[in-house]
């Protein structure tokens, strides 16, 4: 697996107290859930702790929109659960049929395309129990749907790429599945084009699951992901196409499944390029395009997802020395990425580009991981 | 702090803004003594009316310099203590900082000062056709600030969440004094979700000077359901039949006898009087969803058998319906000349038995409990009526309160949805959490605030008396730090 630890020892602890007595144990320690995300577990010289052994469906009540499940249970597995009740996790999850855990996906804090729709993992992460930097065992937030108590750990722990803690268990909110879905599509349009239409569609009275731009060979695909009553489905898709005002393609059914589960699993990268996200907005979409275009890789497979509101850009295997390049022009750029996937050899440090709130992280770090048993990302 | 040096302060706060921006002395700072949790006055050392975030971050300096605790006060509308003077320390009135400084309708977000009002973010987004969603029975004088402070929420927080969903960044002012930016303007972020650490910290992390908010398109209709029921039960029971119908209405909402009562004597809401539970469910969104989905609401809602349902027929219909909603707890005010409005949680699906026991504790402690609650997502609030001049009555009333909060614990819900813990729930917060995730909680304050400057003195359970209960009077009463009247 890309990215082994420097040290070779890994951890399987089977209770979050084992996680506890390990943590405790250790110097420094990174934890490891699917190994989806390499450049999120690799921190040189510290041990694993593999928590895939702390797996399995904890609570599941339908009727209350909750479920929870330890840190190591594959997503696949809550997202069977779920559709056998007409329910998911509208976040969105990336990576689940590659083995995406809870706690990694949590870690990562990363959302799919349809966390356009109601919200991403910090609107539907409800409670948490995690091990913190001294080894103990510490619950933030509360099973229900609303709460207002303590400190807001759980959103803490969104995008805490294990240097908080270790995650043991996550409760998450989730809702109704959508009847049906369908998807159309414009292919081949110029970027500010697809830009505009992407802000006219998305600014429109119709809802959507989903809004991409996706760059392909011939320019850039826009597509428009619709859901709810079957009844109205169609009537709805009119309405967002005729906003297009030109040809559209349709997906429904199976199709349109599968392609949105391909784009999560990243099937539209190289296999071997590293994957960036990059959180941006529609009117800072056009200064990724400058950077990527000054540093000469206007190629690059990329996606604008969830309404021009994060981008995920392949960057290919054979610029990798460039790296260090694409960091500093980000930075001037006010623009941050952080590496989902990433080449064995790449540094310890995941995020790239301009960094806020560093002295409320370094405080938080000295809090609950004050030897620094986690690294430090602050 | 030695008089001289008292003295000192004052002066350099008057230095910086003016003595007329500095409030001292009994009668001017009345109106700043306690917030909507009435029960609890505290006297400050001074009150400051600031203009800018430069003055504020000044004002922090010179506490921090001086170790002189402070808070920063919306409107004072804080149903749970959080605005309640730390005794001795500073107000920092945020009011006049309320400039939207930027509506964005491409990025769709609103970028605010802390005193700006709630609905005034809706107003400025209108023209745009956005909306700030979050929406506290309070929009029209509570502020963002405080909003923030308590992840406030609302009557249609169900299918969008609370404040804390819709803040994306913040410009904060550590009790230290140094300044830090967090999140930005995006709906994603990357690195631990630091802005969302920060709403809901109750002002004890700092002070929020600048606010991004995110906006959303208006719905383009809405679908308002009135229905009437001869029991609480039977309301609750068709709210759970909503939820597994599959829909997601943008609200759910039940009032039971007394708090229709009060609602319609106070704004003539046209409800139903002689209804045991009220349901107000509200569907949003496009025409054609909202069309297709009303259908299967009525058909789950009419085999819950209400006796009664009213379909709202226009705008002004609509308005009226929640207006009653919207003012139940001030109207409660009708009914009794005291009362404690209670925040807590507990899972949808033991909202019945919630309730049934609540009003078994109301008859055991001969005290009227008026319900109104947001049923979609477990949030009650149970007004418990009282008079004050009855000796004995707050303690009973506070006691029942208490019960409840409990009642909460053990159904497996929260001691507060959106109000907080302030001052009022301090020990319930050691009842809900253990040790160690307190522990945790008061490392981080630690960590950003070693002095304790900050809101000193709330959300925690006091350390000198963990097992404190709302029998007689409050220990910081009997210290001479707060007294109620
Ligand atoms: C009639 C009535 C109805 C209500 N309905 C609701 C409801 O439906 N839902 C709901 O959630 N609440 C409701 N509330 C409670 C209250 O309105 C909210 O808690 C509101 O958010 C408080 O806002 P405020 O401006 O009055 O804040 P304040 O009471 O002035 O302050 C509240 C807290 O915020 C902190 N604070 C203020 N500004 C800042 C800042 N800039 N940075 C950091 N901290 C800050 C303060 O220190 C304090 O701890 C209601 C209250 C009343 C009286």
């Amino acid at each position: 697996m890309a990215g082994g630890p420097v040290t070779g020892v890994v951890h399987q602890p089977g209770s979050a107290a084992e996680v506890a007595e390990a943590v405790r144990g250790a110097e420094l320690v990174v934890p490891r859930g699917g190994g989806t995300k390499p450049p999120l577990a690799v921190v040189d010289g510290a041990e694993v702790l593999d928590v895939s052994a702390l797996s399995g469906i904890t609570e599941y009540l339908p009727s209350e929109y909750t479920v929870t499940a330890l840190a190591g249970t594959p997503l696949a597995e809550v997202e069977a659960r779920l559709a056998a009740e007409g329910q998911y996790l509208p976040f969105d999850p990336l990576l689940v049929d590659a083995g995406s855990t809870v706690g990694g996906t949590v870690a990562a804090g990363a959302n799919g395309p349809g966390r356009l729709r109601y919200g991403g993992l910090r609107d539907f992460l409800l409670a948490v129990a995690f091990v913190d930097g001294r080894g103990e065992i510490v619950r933030g937030g509360a099973k229900v749907v609303k709460n207002a108590a303590g400190f807001d750990l759980p959103k803490l722990m969104v995008g805490s790429l294990g240097r908080l803690g270790v995650l043991t268990e996550c409760t998450f909110k989730v809702f109704p599945h959508p009847e049906s879905c369908a998807t159309v599509r414009v292919a081949g349009m110029a970027f500010d084009e697809a830009l505009e239409a992407a802000g006219r569609v998305g600014s429109g009275a119709v809802e959507l699951e989903c809004l991409d731009l996706v760059h392909g060979l011939a320019g850039w695909d826009l597509e428009i992901r619709i859901g709810g009553r079957s009844f109205a489905l169609d009537a709805r898709l009119k309405r967002a196409a005729d906003l297009l005002d030109t040809d559209v393609t349709t997906l429904s059914g199976d199709a349109d499944a599968t392609h949105w589960r391909s784009r999560r699993e990243f099937g539209w990268a190289p296999p071997d390029a590293s994957v960036l996200k990059l959180p941006l907005t529609p009117a800072t979409a056009a200064v990724l395009e400058q950077v990527l275009a000054d540093l000469d890789a206007s190629h690059v497979a990329r996606v604008y997802s969830a309404g021009v509101q994060q981008a995920f850009v392949a960057w290919p295997v054979e610029r990798a020395a460039d790296m260090p390049s694409l960091d500093r022009a980000l930075a001037q750029s006010k623009l941050t990425a952080l590496a989902l996937r990433a080449p064995a050899d790449a540094s310890n440090q995941p995020i790239l580009g301009y960094r806020t709130g560093g002295e409320l992280l370094r405080r938080v770090e000295q809090a609950l991981d004050p030897a620094g048993r986690f690294g430090r990302l602050g | 702090m030695a008089p001289a040096d008292a003295a000192d302060f004052l002066d350099a706060l008057k230095r910086r803004l003016g003595a007329d921006r500095v409030l001292t002395g009994a009668a001017p700072m009345a109106a700043y003594e306690s917030d909507a949790l009435t029960a609890f006055r505290a006297r400050p050392r001074a009150v400051v009316l600031v203009d800018s975030a430069e003055e504020v971050v000044d004002i922090v300096r010179l506490c921090a310099a001086a170790e002189v605790p402070f808070l920063a006060r919306g409107s004072g509308t804080s149903l749970s203590g959080g605005s309640l003077p730390v005794h001795d320390g500073v107000v920092i009135a945020m009011n006049r900082l309320n400039r939207i400084l930027e509506v964005d309708p491409v990025r769709r977000t609103a970028v605010v000062e802390p005193g700006v009002v709630n609905l005034a973010v809706s107003e400025a987004a209108e023209p745009y056709g956005l909306y700030y969603s979050p929406d506290p029975s309070s929009q029209s004088v509570c502020t963002i600030g405080g909003n923030l402070a308590f992840n406030s929420g609302g009557a249609h927080c169900l299918k969008y969440g609370m404040t804390s969903n819709h803040v994306l960044g913040l410009e904060v002012v550590l009790p230290d004094g140094e300044v830090i930016e967090l999140g930005g303007d995006s709906l994603e972020g990357v690195g631990p979700d630091l802005v969302g650490l920060f709403v809901g910290s109750e002002g004890l992390f700092g002070i929020a000077t600048k606010i991004t908010l995110r906006l959303l398109p208006k719905p383009e209709t809405f679908f308002t359901l009135l229905a009437a029921y001869d029991s609480l039960a039977a309301a609750g029971e068709a709210v759970a039949a909503v939820v597994a119908s599959g829909l997601l209405p943008g609200a759910m909402e039940i009032m039971d006898n007394l708090a229709i009562e009060a609602a319609e004597a106070a704004v003539g809401a046209g409800y139903p009087l002689d209804a045991e539970g009220l349901l107000i469910v509200e569907l949003e969104g496009e025409e054609q969803q909202v069309a297709a989905e009303s259908e299967l609401l009525l058909e789950v809602v009419r085999q819950s058998k209400p006796y009664l349902e009213h379909i709202a027929s226009d705008p002004d219909d609509r308005a009226r319906i929640w207006k009653g909603r919207k003012s139940a707890f001030s109207a409660v005010g009708r009914l009794s000349p005291d009362y404690i409005v209670q925040d807590g949680v507990v899972p949808r699906s033991r909202l019945g038995e919630a309730l049934t026991k609540i009003q078994h504790l109301g008859e055991e402690h001969g005290i009227r409990v008026a319900n109104v609650f947001h049923a979609g997502d477990g949030n009650l609030h149970p007004l418990i009526l009282f008079d004050g001049r009855v000796e004995g009555e707050l303690e009973r009333a506070e006691e029942l309160a208490g019960e409840i909060l409990r009642l909460c614990i053990d159904l497996g819900g929260s001691i507060t949805g959106e109000h907080g813990v302030g001052m009022e729930k301090r020990q319930y917060l050691g009842e809900m959490f253990d040790d160690a995730d307190l522990d945790a909680m008061r490392r981080i304050r630690m960590a950003i605030d070693p002095g304790e400057l900050a809101n000193r003195g709330k959300m925690f359970p006091d350390a000198e008396a963990p097992a404190l209960l709302s029998h007689g009077p409050h220990p910081l009463e009997v210290a001479g730090v707060i007294s109620r009247e």
